[in-house]
């Protein structure tokens, strides 16, 4: 199967270009940070008290959401600007001459380079929230209500997200590649703290501007489903108002869809599908 | 004879600029064909549309049996890109197995590592291609060429990075592939290397085959150069019976001249009291056609 060939190479090449080495020294200085992080939380007084079990969980929700968040950010820019390389980059050094000079469809190699990143970053998704998973439940006693459906949002968020700088790899140089995957990333992030401000405050067409970004991108949709599976929803009830609405950015008002997760299937295979017409189409 | 490739009106457009304009020629199973011709000429993007890399906006091409578009024509060619650069994190032994695997092709290691062996990289076989010179990434990229035992060899510029040894070593690659059979296309700037192990020449110039065939049929026949003195006008009537004459001064050249008839005509310039300083049978030099060529186009 030459596609599990070039997933296989694009593992190989993320490990021994370093990647994976650079990945794991910023995990665990994030992990460490949050260790300490949420050990102060639990032993130090606020107002000459320590903190009730129903505020430990809210705010150890919040927090978790927080670095969780962090995680995912270095996951998208890991894998991001992995695949900007993986295509342009063998296109404009002349490494894919001999390569696509094989027996074999562009769209194989494409395929494979995909599922390669999809492993590589579903696999530190999953390795980097369970160890922060651990220490939270170490450290303050909370565990997260789903983390199985959060870590498999979170992968597929990445995917998302490494399926646009596919896209863009095929059509421009690949640091421009990966740069405008990381900015579309972080300005529907944005959009979504918007909308979810907009919700909170119950003006419509302000919360029109994330549920638009969402589907024209999913990651900030699925990134809010995430952080419900990940957020103690007992807690969350306790406390009420617009916060929990959306109005906060790490909070989340509601469960993923199964429509809209059909959606992220669908513009994924979509944005892969046009990858691989447009890598098709292109002059070596 | 069949066939390895056969292109025919092959045509493609840089945005404004044409840089391939209805090129037709074929290179047949066993055949070594030099392609050549200036900078900008369209050889490379003739050698990608060949093998599928480039889209031709028109024109067609069957690559050993197939049409291009079928990936499985490529199954038993070896390319040597012009701008050749292999993944530097591998090793040049996992290069060659990666090649090995794409090819679909079953070769055992054994044959892996005299094919590295070949090229001069025996020792390196287990180093990391980004610590390769440039030269030697060169010599790795014709073992990738070489190691799936392709019938149509295409190999862009592969002495470009060589020194005189590893020209040469491409030389002996070249005449052991044309011994075997094996097809070969050669784009080439060092003229005495296409001249030593061509079969046939196209040469292409601004888009266009400008002119194409073997190479006595490009050269034409051979020539004698002489340098006399005291030519009487008896000796001077002698060399034009002999062949087409031209005279530089004292050095005087004869065209068309079998090599046979040489001792006779330089026996008769000396009884007829020529006096004759040097004898030199030779051909026009393929570079000189080339010029001449190239000249001629503009």
């Amino acid at each position: 199967m030459i596609v599990l060939t070039f997933a296989a190479l694009t593992l190989r090449e993320a490990a021994r270009r370093k990647v994976l080495r650079a990945l794991a020294v910023l995990t665990v200085v994030l992990l460490g940070l949050s260790a300490w992080g949420f050990h102060t939380l639990v032993t130090k007084e606020f107002d000459g008290a320590l903190l009730t079990s129903g505020e430990l969980r809210l705010i150890a929700s919040q927090l978790l959401n927080l670095v969780m968040f962090g995680l995912s950010l270095i996951a998208a820019l890991g894998t991001a600007f992995l695949a900007g390389p993986t295509v342009a980059g063998e296109m404009e050094s002349g490494a894919a001459l001999a390569i696509l000079a094989r027996p074999i469809r562009r769209s194989t190699v494409l395929t494979g380079k995909w599922l390669g990143l999809v492993v590589f970053g579903g696999g530190f998704i999953a390795l980097a929230g369970l160890a922060q998973f651990v220490i939270v439940y170490a450290t303050t006693g909370y565990w997260p209500s789903d983390p199985v459906t959060g870590l498999a949002l979170l992968a597929l968020q990445t995917a998302v997200l490494l399926t646009l700088g596919l896209l863009f790899s095929t059509l421009i140089s690949p640091m421009a590649s990966g740069v405008v995957a990381v900015g579309l990333f972080g300005a529907t992030w944005i959009a979504g703290v918007v909308g979810g401000v907009g919700r909170g405050l119950g003006n419509d067409s302000v919360a029109a501007v994330g549920s638009v970004s969402q589907v024209l991108l999913p990651t900030d949709g699925l990134w809010r489903g995430a952080m419900y599976a990940f957020q103690d929803p007992t807690a969350l009830l306790g406390f009420g108002g617009p916060a929990v609405k959306g109005g906060f950015p790490f909070l989340s008002d509601a469960p993923l869809t199964w429509a809209y997760l059909a959606w992220t299937i669908t513009w994924t295979a979509l944005v892969l599908g046009l990858a691989a017409l447009l890598l098709r189409r292109r002059d070596l | 004879m069949t066939n390895a490739v056969w292109t025919s009106g092959l045509r493609k457009r840089y945005r404004k600029r044409t840089a391939v304009d209805g090129v037709s020629f074929s290179v047949a199973r066993g055949e070594v064909l030099g392609l050549l011709g200036p900078n900008g000429a369209g050889k490379t993007t003739v050698i990608k549309m060949m093998l599928g890399l480039v889209r031709p906006d028109a024109g067609e091409v069957m690559l050993l049996g197939r049409p291009v578009t079928d990936p499985r024509a490529r199954a038993k060619v070896g390319y040597l890109p012009e701008l050749f650069r292999y993944q530097p994190w591998l090793t040049a032994k996992e290069v060659l197995g990666l090649h090995v695997r794409l090819a679909g092709a079953d070769v055992p290691e054994r044959e892996r590592h005299d094919t590295l062996g070949l090229v001069g990289l025996a020792e390196r076989a287990g180093d990391r291609v980004g610590g390769f010179s440039k030269g030697m990434q060169q010599r790795l990229g014709l073992a990738v060429a070489l190691v799936a035992r392709p019938e149509f060899v295409v190999l862009d510029e592969p002495t470009s990075a060589l020194d005189p040894v590893g020209r040469a070593d491409v030389r002996d690659i070249l005449l052991s592939l044309k011994d075997r059979g094996v097809a070969v296309l050669l784009n080439s700037h060092l003229i005495g290397e296409v001249e030593r192990v061509c079969d046939r020449v196209v040469v292409l110039d601004r888009g266009r085959v400008a002119a194409s065939g073997t190479l006595a049929e490009l050269l034409g026949g051979r020539e004698l150069r002489l340098r006399l003195e005291k030519v009487t006008a008896e000796a001077e009537e002698r060399l034009r019976r002999a062949g087409p004459l031209s005279r530089d001064g004292d050095l005087y050249t004869v065209a068309d001249l079998e090599g046979d008839l040489i001792p006779d005509l330089v026996a008769d310039l000396v009884e007829l009291g020529a006096r004759v300083h040097s004898v030199e049978p030779g051909r026009v030099s393929l570079e000189d056609r080339l010029l001449d060529i190239l000249g001629s186009e503009r």
